[in-house]
This record gives structure tokens, C-alpha cells and sequence, in this order.
């Protein structure tokens, strides 16, 4: 029986990218921190290889372009739900053209592609929520309202609000799901604010699951077939405090992966991936 | 509604005849035609509403003019008068068009229910009728209005369409209610105004397929057979592929099975039941909604979304904010704006205003009224009864169909076999249906025969149908009094208390509904439950008695009493076995008749306890007491012992509750924590329903939930501030009153545990009443007491009515003291000592000596007066205060007569107002007091009756009188009534001159056209 809407954090498939060597130097940062990207493109490799092999997921890596130094962060390049994908206007100029390897990447996995070609629109993916049931796009730096339209536009079957992002880089810098109904979100208080402005749009009830470091809130969740409720999160070492938090979610199995270096260029753990769904296709 | 019952249904007769002829002629098998019977259920139902009460108050007046034939019997000729007959077209959900004929005077539900019975639907309550406007806008047809004035121009066409999309379609009870579901929302699929994606379009196509057509067969079907079908806007072949490669899985697979799934899909469309309005934002947008950069939000294009769960706001696709109906406060219109008061939340401090522009008057109106209706339907127990102030400018327009709650509850009782129907294909969307009726005649006619098996029954099923409505009335205008008082509370609480609510929060809508359902059931297989359904079976034939009787006999069965009696035993030898009421039970009987009639017959009446009740905010130690309405709560509260019932009034942000989320840090707590908090609220939510009583809104911090001890203190300090909210200077309506089952729900986290003894118990409710009445002081506890209390103060102050009825009623049985409301104009005077009070608390002073002090609220605040309101008003209250406290008691019998020109008025509509001194409504003492003495003494003159009750009580050492008056006024439409409220109010203030007038109600019923109603 087909049904809609129902396989949230089921995934088949990720779309990920490799990390250029000019991301070191040109990434886009909020700071001023040194990357070192030996130890980056590590930290990535072992970021795909638990997709892959930990978690069974068939990994299409792309190529690294250098003249692309933030293309590793390819969420911002795509929103996939269900079988459509939406590509993005990134809100960056710098980064307008790591659609196109992304596009062509989700031709060839037979989704549905819907171009964000108006020229006023800027959507990144990082600012888009998807709870299973809804999304949620933050009006953010690189994010407005036009792309947010766009977005709903391409997913009819969800009501799609949009919500400030008063501090951070992304929707996603604070928050994320961390499985059906539950999100994650960080303790701090735009952070808060924004979640309680999710509430009041939303029709749906969530859990919330709230820890100590904005940037800890960002995890990727998915539901496995034979592994259940899958976490990635930070390492306890970067997050001490948020990783105790997560500890506490008894039916997941928790994943920590180490992302020091990739948060130096604001890039969270759902940056560096797309996921997809190829059984919701029929 | 109902237009069926006495005299209406005189006039339709001979329609009904002529339908029955026409399409039926086959079916006839039945004496009793299905035709009649269908009549009566509508009838029945019609019960329920207000409207439905306007008529009966209207038939009441044309018997008592006619010379008060009885008509118990409906005579299928006497009515027969020169009608004019309209045909009306009716554009059905599968495109085809039913023609029928109506009396030109016929209303709207006459309409809806000759379409309901040709579609043998049964689940009506989600459905309506709407017509064009001359801007081509559909408008919803109100069924309590006629439809001539409906429809100004024009040939009488309509459409039949879902007015209520259900949140959750699995819970309605017949597959064929969900088929005509499927319709409306394949409909609004092809035309676009449920957007879906190209999945859903195939998905929802495919099972469409699969209903229409059955399993796939290409040999029967052949290739193409998906082409004639209609699933999207823009219907591509690759979208028909896939429709077809779906089609091809579900063999086996039944139409009715395939409706579950299409609907299944449906639900989750964010657009779904989403009722759009064009307007653009007044002012700059809310504090939280993320404007666009650098964009001014004034004049912004956007769209008013009306749903089950609030109003959204959407711009273009995007929704940028949602304000669900507890965080509205009121909703208005005026001219082409409209505007919603916003509770204050997390992000506002203060109760805010947010204005729209509509493109027209109409248009604003419109909105508002839809909001009105699903405001009513989807979250109030029971419609509201109407507007309360009637001098004032404004529309009295009131949503008074069934709320889902209780159309859940009579469709829970439909016992028919289900129907079989023949599903129209969508292809053949052009083909007539008009005669296709026979099939589905004949599944009725089935119903029917079953039904005549047990004939009796099955009437009694619909009387109990109609009863419980009608009880649920009371409880919902309790409750929306309650909601008005709690509203108030609520915006004095500070929006961020947390509450242990947000736990239960956790509980899909959709488990709700379950829980809900269940307690349903639960409470109908209980001995209790269906004694009183029984008791109210018996009742609705009374009722409709009673209708024809004359006015003046109404009185006399007022006074003397009626039919309850079986009713009453019950509930006596309930309240005996009890042993908490069995002392009380005693007195008891008498008020729970009392409140029972009232329940089915009179809106009126009950609005006047109910908005008496609901203006105090009790506040004890600890424990608020928000309203003590009726039976529901006390119900609850009796079963559980009186501590039990504790609603929780923090709960108030809605909202938040809703978007609360929950912390996961209580994980490992949360599953039997949600799980339990959501079956609770439904329990409680259907005790209440079931009840009807009002809730005891009490917050004990300490017992129940430990989270909300926190809450309960805080909330109780907050709440005391009850203000009554003052009346808008707007014209229009508000919502305020409603928002009591919101709180309910929040609530049940408390009342969970109550509830469950209160099942237990199964003590009805009436009983508690009882013994609040009864002043029960042997309390263990101080909560205890305070239950107790609560539903004495209550009483007390809810109306005198009630204590005086009371008194007779043990001597007379208690027929209906709320009947007599029927009475155009209702005085009231009550001398109260109140010890001036402060408004909204309760101070509960050891358990045996109580002060409660009461405040009321809002109603008063919660009409908007007219011009001619403010002044009075003004006096009242300045009589209250002026009114010494102490009165001794002068217990005049005033007559006040008022006259009247003679000439009979059949009123079509009953406006009801009631004027309250702020202040005068405290009453002080929370003390049930001691009732010295009651007597009721009426008095007629050709147009005027005047019933008179007077009632002593002794309080706390200080005696209190309180003389109500009902006065009717029975004269030609040119009488200024208002001038006549005037004189009566004078008048009883110069016989009275040591009183005060606390409260006036008053009830008008206005015939636009006289001839209506009676010829």
C-alpha cells in the first residue's frame, strides 16, 4: 500500500563530496580559526565511511572542485524529500555552482529535479527543516523568503513556515531531528526563541531534546532497517556536555563522529551530506 | 434544524408527502415512511441547537396565540397552508445535481436534511450547504435561517459540500460519510485548492481508482480507463501511468478499505480542511512572524487559513505564522477588517491585536463567521448559546449545529446496518443523479425497517441523541463561561509557566480522538450514562410536548413539574448509594432535575446559570476555583470526591501546550507519562461531554501532579486577577467564551486521576450539584471542601433560579426551572450581601467556614455592549454597590407587568442578553448557605407573564433574598423592547427599592417576517 509521508530518516542512499584543498584558506567562516585540512579531509573520510559501511548506505561521492572551496558542504546544494529534489540558490555567490555537480548527481538517481532559478531566490539547504510532517526554513543570512517559497512550492504536501534565524549561520546551526517528532535544539536562547516559534506553527506536537551547545544540536538522524534509530552526533570530545544529553536516548544507537575541523568553517554534521530515500520512489 | 418539530413540521408535511411519493414510492413498505423518520432524527438533533431552541420557543408563542391547541401528535394536514414551494438545485459532491422543492419560508435545515436523507447520511454534522454570492462567493447557508433571506438573488441553487473536514476521517462511524468525504476532497484535489504533490496525486488517484472501478482488470477496463478520470489539476500521462501501476497492487482490496487509505493519505496534506481567505495584514506583522528584508508588512498580500486547529496565516505558499484557536483570545470584524486578539505568549507580554484586510464587508464577515463555526465545532463541547447581548449593534450569529464532540457521540449511537451505496464513478460526473436515490432509498428504508423493529427504541435513541446534546449545551455554555473566566485568568498568567501539561501534550490529535472515543463508549456502556441517556430519552418527547403547549402551561409545568420524575429516581437512588452524596442526595434530587431540563430545554436558561457560574474565578489557598458550573463538573467531582476534579486553569497557553516540547531528558519517564496524560484528557474531555456539566476548575498544586505543583501555586496567584474583560467597543462578536475545551484537555493531566474515579463512581453529576446544594461540609480535606464549596457557590450565584427551583421542585418534582426561560425578558433580582468583593477570589477559610468569594467575570465583558448597554449597565452595577449587602429578607413577590401591545409576535430569532453589575455578580459566600425559603408566584396578563421567584438564603449569619423575574412580553414587532426591558427594570427596582439588580437577561425573540413561524 503506498503511503505518504511516512519513512522518516529512512535513507538509501548519500550524496557527499570531497573536501577541495582551497576550503583551508577560502571557505566561508564566521571565524578565524586555522583549518587543518589533512586532518578534515580524515575527519571526512571517516564521515563517509560510516555512512557507508557502518551504516549500509550506498555512497555517491563526488569529486572535490577547487574552485569550490565550501563544496564539501553539499546539504546546502539540494533538499531532497521523497523523491523530489529541490536544488538550491545558495546564498553565498561563492557557491552558486556546487548545484550543478549536485544536480547532476540526483539525475542520475531518477528523482524528480526542481530548478530554484529565480534570480531573487537564495535557499540553503542547511536552512531547511524537514520534521517528517512539515518544514521549517529559517530566514537567515543566505536564506529568504522567496527561496522559501520556492521550497513549498516544489513540496506541496507540506505546510512550510519559516522561521527566524537570529543568530548562526543556519536553521540547522541549532537545530535538527533527532528522530520522528523529536528535535534537537541548543540551549541557547535565539536558539530557544526559534523553537518556540516553531511550536506556534506548527499543527504537529514535538519532542524536544535540548542540549548545552547550539552547535551540538546539529545531528543526523535516520531509521535503518535492522539498526533502528540511528544518531550521529558530535564527539564528546568537542561536546561533552550535549553528548551526556544524547546518551540519554536509550533507543537510538548513538554514532559520535569527530568534526572538529569542519566546524571551523561552520560545517555541522548534516553539511556534508544529502540523503536519500530511493524505496519512497516507486 | 429542526424546523421539524411542532408547528414546522405541520407546514412540511405536506412536502414530505410529495417527496415521498416522488422518489420513495417504491420503498414504501413502511407505514412509518423513512421519510417521517428521518424527519424526527433531524428533529431530534435540531434539539441540540440554539436554533432549534428559537423554534420551539417560537412555536411556543404561536400555540399560546393559537389558543393552545395541544398538539402533541404532528397532524399532517392541519399545517397545510398556501406555501410557497421553491425548487432548489443542489450541486452534489459527485458533480450531479439533486433538484428538490422547499417551502419558500422553509430555513436551511430543512434543506440540509432533505439532502442528508437523499444521500442517507447520517454523520451530517461535517457537511453544509452553500450558495453563491453575488460575488460568486460561496457563503454557507446558516440552517436557522430561512432560506429565502438567504438568497437575495437569484435561482435557488446550491451545493452540497464538507464544511468540516474531520482530522481524522477514521473515526467517523460509516464508511458512506467517508465516501462523501472522498468526493469533496477529490474535488478539491482537480481544482487545485488541496495542493499535492505529483506522489500524492498518484497515490491518492490510484485508490481512487480502486474505489470507483474496483481491482484492476485490463480486460474489463481496458488500457486506457484511467484517462476518463479526473486526479489533478493538470493531469499528465505519466501521472495516469503511475496511478495505474498502483491500481494495479491493491487487488482485493474493497471501495470502502480503498476511501480509508485515499483519506488516510488526505489527512496529511497541510492544506486539508484549510479554508483560505484573501486579505492583507493591517499594520505591521505579528512580533514573531520573520518578515521578509527590508519589507514593510503593512499591505502584505496574504491568506487567512481557517482550519480545525486555528487560523493560519500563510504568504503565498510560505506559513508564516498560526495562531491556534486557545491562543485567540476574541475574533471580530468591522467593516471589511477582521481581528483577532491574541492571548499573550511567549513572545508577548500583553494581550496584542492583530487587524486584516479583507477586500470587502462581506468578505470580512464571512471569515468571521467561518471562524466562528469551526472555533465552535472543532474545539467547544457544545455550541454556544447565543449572543448575549442583543441591544447592541452586531451579529448574534452563533455556530449552532453540532461540535464534533457531539456529533462523535450521536454517530457512536447510529446503529443501522451499514448502507449500501453505489458509488458513483467521477467519470460520469455529468450524469444526474436525482433519481439514483432509489438504491440508497432502499438501504434506507432498511434502516428504517430496522428501526420500526424497535421503533420505540429507535426514536428513544434519537431522543437520547438529541438530549445529550442538549445537555452538552449546558456544559459547553458553562463552559464557555469558563473559558471566558479562564480566559481571563489566563491572560493574567504568565505565558511562560511551564506546565506539566506539555508532557501530555505529547498525544497525537489522532490518539485523542481514540482516547475520546473510548471514554465515549466507556461512559455509554456505564449503568450511569445510560440511565441518564434513558432519562433524557424519556424526556424529548416531553419536550416537544411542552413545545406546544402554550407558554402558560410552560409555567405551570415550571412550576409544578414533569415528567423528570423517572429521571429523578434515578438519580436519587444514585445520589443514595453514593455514600459521600447520600446526604446530600436528599435535597439533591431536586436540583438535578432541574439542571437536567435545562439542559435539554432551554437555552436560555442555561445560559444565565451557566454565565452567572462563570464569572467567578474562586480562588483558595492553593486551589482555584474557576468556575463551578453545572453537572459536568460536578460530576467529576463528586465521583472522585469533590478534590478530584481539578482542572488545572494554567494550562491556559494552548500553545504552548501545543508546541510544547516535551525535554527529552525525561525520556525514560515520558512514555507512561504522555501515555497517560493523553488518555486522561480524553476521559476527561468525554466525561465532561458526556455530563455536560461545567467543569469545577479547581487547582490543587499539591495532590495531583507534582509538575504542576509548581504551576498551581503561580497559577493561582495569577489567576485570581479575573477581570472581567470589558466589552469592545466593536460591534461585532466575540469568540471569548470559547475556549473551555482547550482547557479541559490541557487540564486533564490533573483531572486524569479524578476521572477515573469519577468513573468509578459513576455518580451522576446532577448528584454533586446536589450536594453542593446541599452544603456538604464534612470535608477531610481542605480540598475536599473546597469541591464541595465550589459547587455550592456556584449555585449560589448561578442563579437564584436554581436554588429556588430547587425548593419547589421537591415539593412540585422539579420539572424544569430553566423552561421557564422561554419568557422574553427575564429579570432578575438578587439582593445579595455580598461582602463586596474582591473580584475573583475565593478565600476558603478552614473547610467548614468558606468565603468564597466569586467573581464575575466575564460576561458581562464578554458582550459587547451597545450604546444602549453601557447605561445600563452602568446603573446596575452602580446599584450593586449602592446595594447594602445585608439584606433581610424582602422577599417581595413583584409582579412586574409589563405593558405590551397584544398583538402576537411570532419571534423568529431568540436573542438572548444578560446584563451583569460587574460587581454585583460576586457573590461573596462561598457559604452554600442555609435556603430559608423559595417560592415561585406567577402571574399573566394578556401579554405579559411574569413568573417570580424568591428565594432566602441564609449565609454565614447574613441573609440574603434574591427575586428573580421572568417576565414575557408577547406583542406586536413595533413594541420597543427595550423600552419595555426598561420599564420592567424600573419597575422592579421601585418595588424593590432595597435591592439590586444584579443581573438582567434577556431573551428576544424577533420575527423579521410575521407571518413566519406562524402561518
Amino acid at each position: 500500500m503506498a503511503g505518504l509521508m511516512s519513512d522518516f530518516g529512512c535513507y538509501t542512499h548519500a550524496i557527499v563530496r570531497a573536501i577541495p584543498a582551497s576550503l583551508a584558506k577560502e571557505a566561508l567562516r564566521s571565524s578565524h580559526a586555522e583549518v587543518d585540512l589533512a586532518k578534515a579531509r580524515r575527519e571526512h573520510e571517516l564521515y563517509t565511511e560510516v555512512l557507508r559501511t557502518t551504516l549500509g548506505l550506498e555512497v555517491v561521492e563526488l569529486p572535490a572542485d577547487e574552485s569550490l572551496p565550501d563544496c564539501v558542504f553539499v546539504e546546502d546544494a539540494a533538499v531532497v524529500c521523497g523523491d523530489t529534489a529541490l536544488i538550491t540558490r545558495p546564498g553565498a555567490e561563492s557557491r552558486r555552482r556546487e548545484t550543478e555537480a549536485m544536480s547532476k548527481a540526483l539525475k542520475d538517481l531518477n528523482l524528480n529535479i526542481v530548478e530554484m532559478t529565480d534570480e531573487n531566490a537564495t535557499l540553503d539547504g542547511g536552512d531547511v527543516l524537514f520534521t517528517g510532517r512539515e518544514f521549517f526554513v529559517g530566514l537567515s543570512k543566505r536564506t529568504n523568503q522567496r527561496g522559501a517559497e520556492i521550497l513549498a512550492d516544489a513540496f506541496k504536501d507540506y505546510a512550510v513556515s519559516t522561521v527566524p534565524v537570529l543568530e548562526g549561520l543556519h536553521l540547522k546551526s541549532f537545530c535538527s531531528m533527532g528522530g520522528p517528532g523529536l528535535i534537537v535544539i541548543g540551549a541557547g536562547e535565539s536558539a530557544q526563541k526559534t523553537l518556540k516559534i516553531m511550536q506556534q506553527m506548527s499543527d504537529h506536537r514535538y519532542d524536544k531534546l535540548t542540549v548545552a551547545d547550539d552547535f551540538g544540536a546539529n545531528c543526523i538522524y535516520m531509521n535503518l532497517p535492522n539498526k533502528g534509530h540511528v544518531l550521529l552526533h558530535h564527539t564528546a570530545e568537542q561536546y561533552p556536555q550535549s553528548v551526556k544529553v544524547f546518551e540519554k536516548l536509550k533507543d537510538h544507537m548513538l554514532i559520535p563522529v569527530c568534526n572538529m575541523q569542519k566546524v571551523k568553517v561552520d560545517g555541522a554534521l548534516t553539511c556534508c551530506s544529502v540523503l536519500i530515500n530511493k524505496k519512497a520512489n516507486v | 434544524m429542526t424546523t421539524e418539530s411542532g408547528a414546522a413540521s405541520e407546514a412540511k408535511q405536506p412536502q414530505e408527502n410529495k417527496e415521498t411519493e416522488k422518489g420513495k414510492a417504491k420503498a414504501a413498505a413502511e407505514p412509518t415512511s423513512p421519510q417521517n423518520q428521518s424527519e424526527q432524527l433531524p428533529a431530534a438533533t435540531g434539539h441540540s441547537t440554539p436554533a432549534r431552541k428559537d423554534q420551539e420557543q417560537q412555536e411556543g408563542d404561536q400555540v399560546s396565540h393559537r389558543s393552545s391547541t395541544s398538539r402533541l401528535s404532528r397532524s399532517p394536514l392541519k399545517g397545510v397552508k398556501k406555501t410557497k414551494i421553491m425548487e432548489c438545485k443542489v450541486s452534489l459532491l459527485d458533480g450531479s445535481d439533486f433538484t428538490l422543492n422547499v417551502e419558500k419560508r422553509a430555513k436551511g435545515q430543512v434543506l440540509f436534511d432533505k439532502i442528508c436523507d437523499h444521500l442517507n447520511l447520517l454523520e451530517k454534522d461535517y457537511y453544509g450547504i452553500t450558495c453563491r454570492d453575488v460575488e460568486n462567493q460561496k457563503n454557507w447557508l446558516d440552517p436557522s435561517k430561512e432560506l429565502k433571506k438567504q438568497i437575495r438573488t437569484g435561482p435557488w441553487n446550491f451545493a452540497f459540500n464538507v464544511k468540516f473536514y474531520p482530522p481524522d476521517p477514521s473515526q467517523l462511524t460509516e464508511d458512506i460519510t467517508r465516501y462523501y468525504l472522498c468526493q469533496q476532497l477529490r474535488d478539491d484535489v482537480v481544482s487545485g485548492r488541496l495542493p499535492c504533490s505529483f506522489a500524492t496525486h498518484t497515490v491518492l488517484g490510484s485508490y481512487t481508482v480502486q474505489s470507483e472501478l474496483g481491482d484492476y482488470d485490463p480486460e474489463e477496463l481496458g488500457s486506457d480507463y484511467i484517462s476518463e478520470l479526473r486526479f489533478a489539476p493538470n493531469q499528465t500521462k505519466e501521472l495516469e501511468e503511475k496511478v495505474m501501476e498502483l491500481h494495479k497492487t491493491y487487488k482485493g482490496m474493497t471501495p470502502a478499505e480503498a476511501e480509508m487509505h485515499f483519506l488516510e493519505n488526505a489527512k496529511k496534506l497541510s492544506m486539508y480542511g484549510v479554508d483560505l481567505h484573501h486579505a492583507k495584514l493591517v499594520g505591521s506583522l505579528y512580533e514573531c512572524l520573520a518578515p521578509a528584508e527590508g519589507e514593510d508588512s503593512e499591505g502584505v498580500e496574504i491568506m487567512l487559513g481557517v482550519c480545525s486547529s486555528g487560523l493560519l496565516i500563510y504568504r503565498d505558499r510560505l506559513r508564516i505564522n498560526r495562531f491556534a484557536w486557545p491562543k485567540i483570545l476574541k475574533i471580530s470584524y468591522k467593516r471589511n477588517n477582521f481581528y483577532i486578539k491574541i492571548r499573550p505568549g511567549e513572545f508577548e507580554q500583553f494581550e496584542s491585536t492583530i487587524g486584516f484586510k479583507l477586500p470587502n464587508h462581506r468578505a470580512a464577515k464571512r471569515l468571521w463567521k467561518v471562524c466562528v463555526e469551526h472555533h465552535t465545532f472543532f474545539r467547544l463541547i457544545s455550541p454556544e448559546c447565543q449572543p448575549k447581548k442583543f441591544l447592541s449593534l452586531g451579529s448574534k450569529f452563533r455556530y449552532s449545529g453540532r461540535t464534533q464532540a457531539q456529533t462523535r457521540r450521536a454517530s457512536s449511537m447510529i446503529i443501522r446496518p451499514a448502507p449500501l451505496f453505489e458509488r458513483s464513478t467521477s467519470k460520469r460526473y455529468n450524469m444526474s443523479l436525482s433519481l439514483d436515490g432509489a438504491p440508497i432509498m432502499e438501504n434506507h428504508e432498511t434502516l428504517m425497517k430496522d428501526s420500526a423493529a424497535d421503533g420505540a427504541a429507535k426514536i428513544i435513541t434519537k431522543g437520547d441523541i438529541i438530549t445529550t446534546v442538549t445537555t452538552e449545551k449546558k456544559a459547553e455554555e458553562e463552559k464557555a463561561e469558563q473559558d471566558d473566566a479562564q480566559t481571563d485568568a489566563v491572560e493574567t498568567q504568565e505565558p511562560t509557566a511551564t506546565t506539566p501539561l506539555r508532557h501530555d501534550t505529547k498525544t497525537d490529535s489522532e490518539q485523542t480522538d481514540f482516547a475520546f472515543d473510548g471514554d465515549m463508549t466507556a461512559t455509554e456502556s456505564e449503568a450511569d450514562d445510560d440511565s441518564e441517556m434513558r432519562t433524557q430519552d424519556t424526556s424529548p418527547p416531553e419536550e416537544m410536548v411542552k413545545h406546544q403547549t402554550s407558554i402558560s402551561e410552560l409555567k405551570r409545568s415550571f412550576l409544578e413539574t414533569g415528567e423528570s420524575t423517572p429521571g429523578m429516581t434515578e438519580w436519587e437512588k444514585r445520589l443514595s448509594s453514593s455514600p459521600a452524596r447520600s446526604p446530600k442526595a436528599e435535597e439533591a434530587p431536586m436540583i438535578e432535575p432541574l439542571e437536567l431540563q435545562d439542559t435539554k430545554d432551554e437555552q436560555p436558561a442555561g445560559e444565565k446559570p451557566s454565565k452567572e457560574v462563570e464569572p467567578k474565578a474562586t480562588e483558595a489557598a492553593g486551589y482555584l476555583v474557576k468556575y463551578v458550573v453545572d453537572s459536568i463538573t460536578t460530576d467529576l467531582a463528586s465521583s472522585s470526591g469533590p478534590h478530584g476534579i481539578s482542572l488545572s486553569t494554567t494550562m491556559d497557553d494552548d500553545v504552548f501546550m501545543d508546541g510544547t516540547l516535551r525535554e527529552v531528558d525525561e525520556v525514560s519517564e515520558r512514555a507512561e507519562t504522555k501515555v497517560s496524560p493523553g488518555a486522561v484528557r480524553q476521559e476527561v474531555f468525554q466525561a465532561i461531554t458526556d455530563k455536560k456539566g461545567t467543569l469545577i476548575i479547581l487547582k490543587e498544586a499539591d495532590d495531583k501532579v507534582d509538575a504542576e505543583g509548581k504551576e498551581t501555586s503561580a497559577a493561582g496567584e495569577e489567576k485570581e486577577p479575573v477581570i472581567p474583560e470589558e466589552a469592545e467597543a466593536e460591534e461585532i462578536e466575540m469568540l471569548s467564551t470559547s475556549k473551555e475545551i482547550e482547557y479541559i484537555n490541557e487540564d486533564t493531566s490533573v483531572v486524569v486521576e479524578a476521572k477515573t474515579t469519577a468513573r468509578k463512581m459513576q455518580s451522576p453529576k446532577m448528584e454533586i450539584k446536589t450536594d453542593d446544594m446541599t452544603q456538604i461540609k464534612g470535608t477531610d480535606s481542605p480540598k475536599k471542601a473546597m469541591a464541595s464549596w465550589i459547587p455550592e457557590v456556584v449555585k449560589t450565584e448561578a442563579s437564584e433560579v436554581i436554588s429556588v427551583a430547587t425548593k419547589e421542585v421537591k415539593q412540585t418534582k422539579a420539572s424544569d426551572a430553566m423552561q421557564q426561560e422561554e419568557e422574553i425578558f427575564t429579570f432578575e433580582e438578587v439582593q445579595t450581601e455580598l461582602p463586596k468583593s474582591s473580584p475573583s477570589q475565593i478565600t476558603v477559610s478552614g473547610s467548614s467556614a468558606t468565603s468564597l468569594e466569586v467573581s464575575t467575570l466575564g460576561w458581562v465583558s464578554c458582550s459587547e455592549k451597545g450604546p444602549a448597554e453601557p447605561e445600563e449597565k452602568m446603573a446596575v452595577a452602580t446599584e450593586t454597590e449602592a446595594a447594602p449587602a445585608e439584606s433581610t429578607g424582602p422577599t417581595g413577590l413583584d409582579v412586574v407587568e409589563v405593558g405590551t401591545k397584544e398583538a402576537p409576535v411570532v419571534h423568529t430569532e431568540t436573542k438572548t442578553t444578560t446584563y451583569e453589575s460587574a460587581e454585583a455578580d460576586t457573590n461573596g459566600d462561598v457559604d452554600p448557605g442555609v435556603l430559608l425559603s423559595a417560592q415561585t408566584i406567577t402571574s399573566e396578563t394578556t401579554s405579559t407573564t411574569t413568573t417570580t421567584h424568591i428565594t432566602k438564603t441564609v449565609k454565614g449569619g447574613i441573609s440574603e433574598t434574591r427575586i428573580e423575574k421572568r417576565i414575557v412580553i408577547t406583542g406586536d414587532t413595533d413594541i420597543d423592547h427595550d423600552q419595555a426591558l426598561a420599564q420592567a427594570i424600573k419597575e422592579a427596582k421601585e418595588q424593590h427599592p432595597d435591592m439590586s439588580v444584579t443581573k438582567v437577561v434577556v431573551h428576544k425573540e424577533t420575527e423579521i417576517t410575521p407571518e413566519e413561524g406562524e402561518d
